[in-house]
């Protein structure tokens, strides 16, 4: 049972994306490459934000590329603009529970018990505004682990963070993350995060996605990748 | 993939293509029949065309050195002069035909002060008081645009300017205004083109009619659908070839909130800049506030002696503006969501028929099936959005857009869509804009006298018709009096939409 990117291929303005992956689920991926090779449509791509291209992707065997992108088993932490601002936490959150913004009891007591699962217990009548950056990742990180989706997708996530907050957030979401099953795709351009949280890795070099490798190949990696890498 | 819902957007496409279509339809059926223009119809073409340009040059002119000092000079109160500046735009026409008539009238301010020294009095009928209405009107749209163009000038251009010693007037000033300034003068134009209240009260006859009136006289008074719509025609022929030039003026950056940005100039300090600027200032505040003054002093006096027909016509005029702001304002947001070419095309072809124009057609479509009065009020509240649909679109596209951009992704992923997307994220995050928009389009559909003008008859009237009805009776007193309840509805509606949109609920 996992992710299958089969044979995909898609064209983006002019630039194309091809290639197969498989992430097993409850694996935790790093995606990796040069910016501007297609990490990014990568993720869009599975997410149902890119154009539609050929080839399939599949979760538990079920083709979800003709799906929009509400009805995909897919939950994505963004680079920024993780809530609403306008609306308190409490209320985003509800949001990734019943998108009509109703908020029943039950569902209240599970935003509670999540905000306090990524310390932010007592939070949930702060607006985003008022949240430090740290804060606010971790609200992200709770509005994810509500929307009940078995495939989450962090781009880039805590790249506004300090170095030692963003290492920090990221060893706490992976956790939290893997301890509820999820199938993760993390897109970063630095390795030592990859070797930090990851079992495997995809990488998409020149739109061509490849993988998953062993974490090994960081060490171990020859042609292009090592000329990303630096080695 | 497109995640967001796309239908609101095509049905709005479509109501707008029918609503734009089949008056057209009519019109070319039934002109159809008709040889050419008379004599007079030649005559009404080339004075709309006469005033309209002269109404654009004159407001052009005079705005120029009104831009510039508000461009260069902070001052106390000017924050006032920028608030009368917005006025005439929200004030109902025949509200500033009074307030006008009042001072440049026959017994008017400016004519007994003529008398008293000894001079020949003006006369504000025909084309003098047409430019004149016309140039009191869209003065400050003009300010508003080129003054857009002064404050888009980055201000490290004038230290450079400076810095090297070159004249800023010729490197700064001369290439913005050369960019700007046709621009505005052919908005204004285009409005001058359609304006049909100012021609029906300042001008007529055969000397001063324009297409517009020259249409409802034909259908109101001669009978005479087929040499209306064949006017209509030319009107729309013209009107849409000049909206095909102004479609990449932006109106919206003319329409929105003063940015207030004052920059410091090391030119102008000298004492005849200093005393160019003020006159310009004062004389345009004058010019543009006494009128207004004037439509309080005339009308607290009548207000004992309106008629009692005054309240089911302030009842109909209310319902019609609401009702035209809620289809203006969801036809706009459709139009927004959706975007692209054709949305764009729709929110812009309204421009090029106006209301008159429309209003004829539909007309013509209808006459057989119903009496007009019947249909006066649905129709003059679809029409009444349809004329402020391009404005509405153009204030509430931009904001709609940076949502998107901003929190598309978020929305499509948590399935926040549809009724439930415009209730949690399109209307708290727009409120700005749409209340700007819907204000807007209130206080024109409430000053509107054209489409009701055509269907409405005593039953149906509105406040506009019972004004007119009540000068053409010379009930002047009465008269006023309803064209301050008038301009205090559109100025009431304005302020509330207005503030509901300034108002921010909790964060």
């Amino acid at each position: 049972m996992s992710l299958v990117i089969d044979d995909l291929s898609l064209t983006w303005g002019d630039f194309t994306l091809r290639g197969s992956a498989t992430v097993p689920e409850g694996a935790t991926v790093a995606v990796i490459g040069p910016s501007g090779a297609g990490k990014s449509t990568l993720l869009a791509a599975i997410a149902g934000f890119a154009p539609p291209g050929t080839g399939r992707i599949l979760w538990q065997g079920r083709a979800i590329h003709d799906l929009p992108p509400w009805q995909r088993p897919v939950a994505v932490l963004f680079q920024d603009s993780n809530l609403f601002p306008h609306l308190d936490v409490a209320r985003n959150l509800g949001l990734a529970l019943d998108p009509r913004g109703r908020i029943s009891a039950a569902a209240r007591a599970r935003i509670d018990e999540v905000l306090a699962s990524v310390d932010l217990a007592g939070f949930g009548a702060r607006m985003p505004g008022q949240l430090s950056g740290g804060q606010l990742s971790r609200a992200g990180l709770a509005r994810v682990l509500l929307q009940d989706r078995p495939v989450v997708l962090l781009d880039e996530p805590f790249s506004a963070l300090g170095p030692g907050q963003k290492d920090e957030m990221l060893r706490l979401a992976a956790g939290h993350l893997h301890a509820a099953g999820r199938t993760v795709l993390l897109v970063t351009h630095d390795p030592d995060e990859a070797r930090a949280v990851a079992d495997g890795i995809v990488t998409v070099i020149d739109g061509v996605v490849g993988g998953p490798h062993p974490v090994a190949i960081l060490d171990d990696a020859r042609g292009p990748l090592a000329d990303y890498l630096g080695r | 993939m497109r995640a967001e819902t796309p239908w609101p957007g095509r049905a709005a496409i479509t109501l707008v293509a029918v609503l734009l279509v089949a008056p057209l339809a009519a019109l070319v059926w039934r002109a159809a029949g008709i040889g050419g223009l008379t004599a007079g119809d030649v005559a009404a073409l080339r004075f709309t065309l006469w005033q309209a340009l002269l109404s654009a040059l004159i407001s052009v002119a005079l705005a120029v050195p009104v831009a510039r000092a508000l461009a260069r000079r902070r001052f106390a109160g000017r924050g006032v002069v920028i608030a009368v500046l917005g006025a005439p735009f929200i004030l109902p026409v025949l509200a500033a035909v009074v307030g006008l008539l009042a001072i440049f009238g026959r017994a008017g301010l400016l004519n007994q002060g003529l008398v008293l020294l000894g001079l020949p009095r003006l006369s504000i009928y025909g084309l003098t008081g047409v430019v004149l209405a016309h140039v009191f009107l869209n003065l400050p749209l003009a300010v508003r645009m080129i003054l857009t163009g002064w404050q888009a000038i980055p201000e490290d251009r004038f230290r450079l300017a400076a810095s090297l010693g070159v004249p800023v007037r010729r490197v700064l000033e001369w290439p913005m205004l050369r960019a700007v300034v046709p621009g505005a003068a052919l908005v204004i134009f285009l409005v001058c083109l359609t304006s049909f209240t100012v021609a029906l009260t300042l001008g007529g006859g055969p000397k001063a009619t324009t297409l517009e009136l020259a249409i409802y006289q034909s259908l109101r008074f001669d009978f005479a659908p087929d040499r209306a719509a064949m006017l209509a025609l030319v009107q729309l022929g013209i009107a849409g070839g000049f909206v095909w030039l102004t479609a990449r003026v932006t109106l919206a950056q003319t329409l929105g909130p003063d940015p207030g940005r004052v920059v410091p100039r090391l030119d102008g300090r000298g004492l005849a800049a200093r005393l160019g600027d003020t006159v310009a200032v004062s004389a345009a505040l004058l010019f543009l506030a006494l009128p207004l003054a004037a439509v309080v002093a005339q009308g607290v006096p009548g207000l004992a002696a309106l008629p009692p027909a005054t309240w089911p016509a302030l009842g109909r005029t209310l319902a019609v503006a609401l009702v035209a702001t809620g289809i203006a304002i969801t036809l706009a947001l459709a139009l927004a969501g959706h975007g692209g070419r054709l949305a764009d095309l729709a929110g812009t072809l309204p421009l090029a028929l106006s209301s008159l124009v429309l209003g004829a057609g539909l007309m013509i479509l209808t006459l057989p099936l119903a009496a007009p009065a019947r249909l006066a009020l649905p129709v003059t509240a679809l029409l009444n959005a349809m004329a402020a649909l391009p404005f509405a679109l153009r204030i509430v596209a931009p904001e709609v857009a940076r949502i998107r951009a901003d929190y598309g992704r978020l929305s499509d992923m948590l399935g926040l869509r549809g009724l439930a997307r415009l209730r949690l994220l399109l209307v708290p995050l727009a409120r700005r804009p749409l209340g700007l928009a819907a204000g807007l389009a209130a206080a024109l559909s409430v000053g509107d006298l054209g489409v009701i003008a055509l269907f409405g008859d005593t039953g149906t009237q509105t406040l506009p018709l019972l004004m007119l009805s009540l000068m053409g009776a010379y009930r002047l007193e009465a008269a006023a009096a309803v064209g301050l309840i008038l301009a205090a509805c559109a100025f009431g509606l304005f302020l509330t939409f207005d503030l509901w949109g300034r108002h921010e609920p909790r964060h």
